[in-house]
Protein backbone atom coordinates (compact mmCIF):
# COMPACT_ATOMS: atom_id res chain seq x y z
CA UNK A 1 0.00 0.00 0.00
CA UNK A 2 2.48 2.34 1.31
CA UNK A 3 4.90 1.41 -1.68
CA UNK A 4 6.87 3.55 -3.61
CA UNK A 5 5.90 3.18 -7.37
CA UNK A 6 7.14 0.20 -8.78
CA UNK A 7 8.01 -0.05 -12.37
CA UNK A 8 5.08 -0.84 -15.06
CA UNK A 9 6.12 -5.05 -14.61
CA UNK A 10 4.14 -6.76 -16.51
CA UNK A 11 1.78 -4.55 -18.49
CA UNK A 12 -0.80 -7.47 -19.15
CA UNK A 13 -1.34 -8.92 -16.28
CA UNK A 14 -4.50 -7.82 -13.73
CA UNK A 15 -3.67 -6.36 -10.67
CA UNK A 16 -4.53 -9.70 -9.24
CA UNK A 17 -2.21 -11.48 -10.79
CA UNK A 18 0.35 -9.42 -10.28
CA UNK A 19 -0.17 -9.88 -6.84
CA UNK A 20 0.01 -13.87 -7.43
CA UNK A 21 3.17 -13.45 -9.48
CA UNK A 22 5.15 -11.05 -7.37
CA UNK A 23 3.90 -13.71 -4.16
CA UNK A 24 5.02 -16.87 -5.87
CA UNK A 25 8.45 -14.89 -6.72
CA UNK A 26 8.93 -14.42 -2.90
CA UNK A 27 8.15 -18.37 -2.62
CA UNK A 28 5.10 -17.61 -0.65
CA UNK A 29 3.20 -20.78 -0.21
CA UNK A 30 -0.16 -19.39 0.32
CA UNK A 31 -0.12 -17.64 -3.58
CA UNK A 32 0.88 -21.06 -4.56
CA UNK A 33 -2.10 -22.81 -2.95
CA UNK A 34 -4.16 -20.14 -4.02
CA UNK A 35 -3.22 -20.90 -7.71
CA UNK A 36 -3.93 -24.32 -7.01
CA UNK A 37 -7.41 -24.11 -5.53
CA UNK A 38 -8.51 -21.99 -8.87
CA UNK A 39 -6.74 -23.98 -11.53
CA UNK A 40 -5.95 -28.03 -10.64
CA UNK A 41 -9.56 -28.99 -11.38
CA UNK A 42 -9.79 -27.26 -14.74
CA UNK A 43 -6.16 -28.32 -15.85
CA UNK A 44 -6.84 -31.71 -14.95
CA UNK A 45 -9.80 -31.78 -17.14
CA UNK A 46 -7.50 -29.82 -19.59
CA UNK A 47 -4.85 -32.69 -19.62
CA UNK A 48 -7.76 -34.97 -19.90
CA UNK A 49 -8.54 -33.79 -23.16
CA UNK A 50 -4.66 -35.37 -24.29
CA UNK A 51 -4.07 -38.15 -22.14
CA UNK A 52 -6.05 -41.26 -21.81
CA UNK A 53 -6.26 -41.63 -17.82
CA UNK A 54 -7.00 -39.41 -15.07
CA UNK A 55 -4.16 -40.81 -13.23
CA UNK A 56 -1.77 -39.41 -15.79
CA UNK A 57 -3.78 -36.37 -16.17
CA UNK A 58 -3.06 -35.73 -12.65
CA UNK A 59 0.49 -36.32 -13.36
CA UNK A 60 0.86 -34.14 -16.12
CA UNK A 61 -0.81 -31.67 -14.51
CA UNK A 62 1.79 -31.77 -11.30
CA UNK A 63 4.59 -31.26 -14.11
CA UNK A 64 3.05 -28.42 -15.19
CA UNK A 65 3.30 -26.92 -11.71
CA UNK A 66 7.00 -27.82 -11.27
CA UNK A 67 7.23 -25.82 -15.15
CA UNK A 68 5.29 -23.16 -13.13
CA UNK A 69 7.16 -22.74 -10.62
CA UNK A 70 10.42 -23.54 -12.43
CA UNK A 71 9.47 -20.70 -15.02
CA UNK A 72 8.20 -18.09 -12.74
CA UNK A 73 11.22 -15.95 -11.92
CA UNK A 74 11.74 -15.61 -15.66
CA UNK A 75 7.83 -14.96 -16.52
CA UNK A 76 7.99 -11.84 -18.96
CA UNK A 77 3.67 -11.26 -18.73
CA UNK A 78 3.24 -11.03 -22.27
CA UNK A 79 0.22 -13.15 -21.88
CA UNK A 80 -2.25 -13.19 -18.68
CA UNK A 81 -0.46 -15.86 -16.02
CA UNK A 82 -3.23 -17.85 -16.77
CA UNK A 83 -2.77 -18.32 -20.17
CA UNK A 84 0.80 -19.01 -19.08
CA UNK A 85 -0.16 -21.76 -16.94
CA UNK A 86 -2.49 -23.36 -19.37
CA UNK A 87 -0.06 -22.88 -22.32
CA UNK A 88 2.59 -24.84 -20.16
CA UNK A 89 0.12 -27.60 -19.54
CA UNK A 90 -0.83 -27.81 -23.03
CA UNK A 91 2.61 -28.39 -24.11
CA UNK A 92 3.01 -30.98 -21.07
CA UNK A 93 -0.01 -32.46 -22.10
CA UNK A 94 1.07 -32.95 -25.75
CA UNK A 95 4.53 -34.28 -24.91
CA UNK A 96 3.03 -36.81 -22.56
CA UNK A 97 0.20 -37.87 -24.96
CA UNK A 98 3.08 -38.79 -27.54
CA UNK A 99 5.28 -40.51 -25.35
CA UNK A 100 1.74 -42.72 -25.31
CA UNK A 101 1.14 -42.81 -28.74
CA UNK A 102 -2.07 -40.79 -28.68
CA UNK A 103 -0.88 -38.35 -30.59
CA UNK A 104 -2.21 -39.11 -33.90
CA UNK A 105 -5.63 -37.41 -33.11
CA UNK A 106 -3.74 -34.57 -32.54
CA UNK A 107 -1.66 -34.75 -35.49
CA UNK A 108 -4.44 -35.39 -37.78
CA UNK A 109 -7.01 -32.22 -36.22
CA UNK A 110 -8.88 -32.31 -39.14
CA UNK A 111 -12.59 -31.52 -38.29
CA UNK A 112 -13.91 -32.88 -41.78
CA UNK A 113 -17.77 -32.68 -40.01
CA UNK A 114 -19.73 -29.71 -41.93
CA UNK A 115 -22.69 -30.97 -40.99
CA UNK A 116 -25.31 -28.63 -39.83
CA UNK A 117 -26.50 -27.59 -36.81
CA UNK A 118 -29.78 -29.22 -37.17
CA UNK A 119 -31.02 -31.84 -39.34
CA UNK A 120 -32.77 -30.84 -42.26
CA UNK A 121 -35.69 -32.88 -41.91
CA UNK A 122 -36.87 -30.32 -39.08
CA UNK A 123 -37.38 -27.43 -41.77
CA UNK A 124 -39.95 -27.04 -44.75
CA UNK A 125 -38.03 -28.88 -48.05
CA UNK A 126 -37.32 -26.48 -50.92
CA UNK A 127 -40.47 -26.42 -53.30
CA UNK A 128 -42.67 -25.54 -50.39
CA UNK A 129 -43.60 -22.17 -49.86
CA UNK A 130 -42.10 -21.36 -46.93
CA UNK A 131 -39.36 -23.04 -47.53
CA UNK A 132 -36.47 -23.37 -44.92
CA UNK A 133 -38.68 -22.82 -41.83
CA UNK A 134 -39.02 -25.01 -38.79
CA UNK A 135 -41.70 -28.30 -40.16
CA UNK A 136 -40.76 -29.43 -36.56
CA UNK A 137 -39.89 -26.04 -34.26
CA UNK A 138 -37.83 -27.14 -31.00
CA UNK A 139 -40.04 -27.24 -27.72
CA UNK A 140 -39.12 -24.90 -25.34
CA UNK A 141 -37.01 -25.97 -21.63
CA UNK A 142 -38.42 -23.18 -19.54
CA UNK A 143 -41.38 -25.72 -18.34
CA UNK A 144 -39.21 -28.26 -16.71
CA UNK A 145 -37.91 -28.30 -13.48
CA UNK A 146 -34.19 -26.76 -12.91
CA UNK A 147 -33.47 -29.98 -10.87
CA UNK A 148 -34.08 -31.47 -14.34
CA UNK A 149 -31.57 -29.40 -15.85
CA UNK A 150 -28.90 -29.71 -13.41
CA UNK A 151 -29.64 -33.54 -12.46
CA UNK A 152 -26.21 -35.76 -13.06
CA UNK A 153 -27.65 -37.83 -15.94
CA UNK A 154 -28.49 -34.31 -17.97
CA UNK A 155 -24.67 -33.17 -17.10
CA UNK A 156 -23.64 -36.80 -18.34
CA UNK A 157 -25.90 -36.10 -21.44
CA UNK A 158 -23.40 -33.00 -22.01
CA UNK A 159 -20.50 -34.74 -21.06
CA UNK A 160 -21.10 -37.74 -23.32
CA UNK A 161 -21.93 -35.35 -26.28
CA UNK A 162 -18.54 -33.25 -26.05
CA UNK A 163 -16.47 -36.64 -26.09
CA UNK A 164 -17.92 -37.74 -29.05
CA UNK A 165 -16.74 -34.39 -31.04
CA UNK A 166 -13.78 -34.24 -33.23
CA UNK A 167 -10.60 -33.52 -31.25
CA UNK A 168 -10.78 -29.74 -31.88
CA UNK A 169 -14.46 -28.86 -31.44
CA UNK A 170 -14.12 -30.92 -28.30
CA UNK A 171 -11.14 -28.71 -27.25
CA UNK A 172 -12.72 -25.34 -28.34
CA UNK A 173 -16.15 -26.39 -26.21
CA UNK A 174 -14.39 -27.37 -23.10
CA UNK A 175 -12.02 -24.57 -22.95
CA UNK A 176 -14.87 -22.03 -23.51
CA UNK A 177 -17.93 -22.86 -22.37
CA UNK A 178 -16.69 -25.41 -19.44
CA UNK A 179 -13.49 -23.64 -18.46
CA UNK A 180 -14.67 -20.25 -19.11
CA UNK A 181 -12.13 -19.21 -21.15
CA UNK A 182 -12.73 -15.93 -23.55
CA UNK A 183 -12.47 -16.54 -27.34
CA UNK A 184 -8.74 -14.29 -28.02
CA UNK A 185 -7.41 -17.05 -24.71
CA UNK A 186 -8.37 -20.29 -26.85
CA UNK A 187 -7.41 -19.08 -30.18
CA UNK A 188 -3.57 -18.54 -28.52
CA UNK A 189 -3.88 -21.65 -26.33
CA UNK A 190 -4.61 -23.48 -29.79
CA UNK A 191 -3.18 -21.31 -32.60
CA UNK A 192 -6.53 -21.17 -33.97
CA UNK A 193 -8.30 -17.70 -36.06
CA UNK A 194 -10.92 -15.91 -35.00
CA UNK A 195 -13.09 -17.63 -37.48
CA UNK A 196 -11.96 -20.74 -37.30
CA UNK A 197 -12.87 -20.59 -33.35
CA UNK A 198 -16.23 -19.64 -33.64
CA UNK A 199 -16.76 -22.16 -36.90
CA UNK A 200 -15.09 -25.20 -34.01
CA UNK A 201 -17.59 -23.31 -31.23
CA UNK A 202 -20.56 -23.65 -33.57
CA UNK A 203 -20.61 -27.03 -34.60
CA UNK A 204 -19.52 -28.14 -30.96
CA UNK A 205 -22.52 -26.50 -29.39
CA UNK A 206 -25.00 -26.76 -31.93
CA UNK A 207 -24.00 -30.78 -31.16
CA UNK A 208 -24.35 -30.47 -27.44
CA UNK A 209 -27.68 -28.63 -27.80
CA UNK A 210 -28.68 -31.64 -29.78
CA UNK A 211 -28.18 -34.00 -27.67
CA UNK A 212 -29.69 -32.34 -24.82
CA UNK A 213 -32.60 -31.68 -26.94
CA UNK A 214 -32.90 -35.74 -27.57
CA UNK A 215 -32.85 -36.81 -23.63
CA UNK A 216 -34.80 -33.65 -22.38
CA UNK A 217 -37.88 -34.48 -24.86
CA UNK A 218 -37.69 -37.90 -24.06
CA UNK A 219 -38.08 -37.00 -20.49
CA UNK A 220 -41.28 -34.48 -21.02
CA UNK A 221 -42.82 -37.25 -23.60
CA UNK B 1 -37.15 5.93 -42.87
CA UNK B 2 -37.56 2.65 -43.59
CA UNK B 3 -34.63 0.07 -44.36
CA UNK B 4 -35.50 -3.22 -46.52
CA UNK B 5 -34.12 -6.15 -44.65
CA UNK B 6 -34.10 -9.19 -46.75
CA UNK B 7 -35.20 -12.64 -44.58
CA UNK B 8 -33.36 -15.19 -43.48
CA UNK B 9 -34.75 -18.76 -43.04
CA UNK B 10 -35.07 -20.75 -40.25
CA UNK B 11 -32.66 -23.19 -41.48
CA UNK B 12 -30.04 -20.70 -41.98
CA UNK B 13 -30.60 -18.16 -39.03
CA UNK B 14 -29.57 -21.47 -36.70
CA UNK B 15 -26.09 -21.45 -38.40
CA UNK B 16 -25.85 -17.67 -37.68
CA UNK B 17 -26.61 -18.58 -33.43
CA UNK B 18 -22.85 -18.57 -32.36
CA UNK B 19 -21.84 -15.23 -34.62
CA UNK B 20 -24.84 -13.91 -33.25
CA UNK B 21 -24.19 -14.20 -29.64
CA UNK B 22 -20.56 -13.97 -30.22
CA UNK B 23 -21.31 -10.40 -31.30
CA UNK B 24 -19.45 -11.30 -34.50
CA UNK B 25 -22.19 -10.66 -36.97
CA UNK B 26 -21.72 -7.51 -39.28
CA UNK B 27 -24.31 -4.63 -38.38
CA UNK B 28 -26.90 -5.50 -41.19
CA UNK B 29 -26.73 -9.63 -40.65
CA UNK B 30 -27.35 -8.56 -37.23
CA UNK B 31 -30.38 -6.55 -37.73
CA UNK B 32 -31.79 -9.38 -40.00
CA UNK B 33 -30.85 -11.82 -37.36
CA UNK B 34 -32.71 -9.91 -34.72
CA UNK B 35 -35.64 -8.85 -37.04
CA UNK B 36 -36.48 -12.70 -37.40
CA UNK B 37 -36.33 -13.72 -33.92
CA UNK B 38 -38.91 -10.93 -33.31
CA UNK B 39 -41.22 -12.86 -35.45
CA UNK B 40 -40.59 -16.71 -35.12
CA UNK B 41 -41.35 -18.68 -31.88
CA UNK B 42 -39.02 -21.89 -33.23
CA UNK B 43 -36.15 -19.69 -33.46
CA UNK B 44 -36.65 -17.60 -30.24
CA UNK B 45 -36.82 -20.87 -28.77
CA UNK B 46 -33.46 -22.58 -30.59
CA UNK B 47 -31.48 -19.16 -29.50
CA UNK B 48 -32.88 -19.95 -25.93
CA UNK B 49 -31.39 -23.19 -26.05
CA UNK B 50 -28.20 -22.77 -27.43
CA UNK B 51 -28.18 -19.97 -24.22
CA UNK B 52 -29.29 -22.94 -22.03
CA UNK B 53 -26.75 -25.11 -23.47
CA UNK B 54 -23.64 -22.66 -22.91
CA UNK B 55 -25.02 -22.29 -19.24
CA UNK B 56 -25.61 -26.16 -18.51
CA UNK B 57 -22.34 -26.88 -20.02
CA UNK B 58 -20.61 -24.57 -17.59
CA UNK B 59 -21.69 -26.46 -14.91
CA UNK B 60 -19.32 -29.51 -15.99
CA UNK B 61 -16.91 -27.73 -14.15
CA UNK B 62 -17.92 -28.34 -10.64
CA UNK B 63 -15.03 -30.54 -9.70
CA UNK B 64 -12.90 -30.53 -6.46
CA UNK B 65 -9.31 -31.58 -6.14
CA UNK B 66 -8.32 -34.02 -3.96
CA UNK B 67 -6.40 -33.66 -0.61
CA UNK B 68 -4.22 -35.86 -1.15
CA UNK B 69 -2.81 -34.28 -4.86
CA UNK B 70 -2.92 -31.32 -3.00
CA UNK B 71 -0.64 -32.10 -0.16
CA UNK B 72 1.51 -33.98 -3.42
CA UNK B 73 1.36 -30.32 -4.66
CA UNK B 74 2.58 -28.55 -1.26
CA UNK B 75 4.98 -30.95 -0.75
CA UNK B 76 6.56 -30.09 -4.26
CA UNK B 77 6.10 -26.21 -3.47
CA UNK B 78 8.15 -26.87 -0.69
CA UNK B 79 11.08 -28.61 -2.52
CA UNK B 80 11.11 -26.22 -4.72
CA UNK B 81 10.98 -22.71 -2.32
CA UNK B 82 13.81 -24.62 -0.19
CA UNK B 83 15.80 -25.30 -3.31
ZN1 LIG C 1 -37.22 -18.85 -37.63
Amino acid sequence: MAEPPAPPAFPGLSPDERRLVEALRARDEDAFMELIDRYQASLVRVAMMYVGSHAVAEDVVAETWLGVLRGIDGFQGRSSLRTWIYRILTNTAKTRAQRERRSISFASLGDGDDGPAVDPDRFLPPGDPAAGAWASPPRGWDGLPEATLLSAETRSVIDAAIEQLPPTQREVIRLRDVEGFSSAEVRALLALSETNQRVLLHRARSKVRAALERYLSEDTA
Amino acid sequence: MSVHIAPIACRDLVELVTDYLEGALPPEQHARFENHIAGCDGCTTYLEQMRETIRLTGTLSEQQISPAARAALLHAFRGWASG
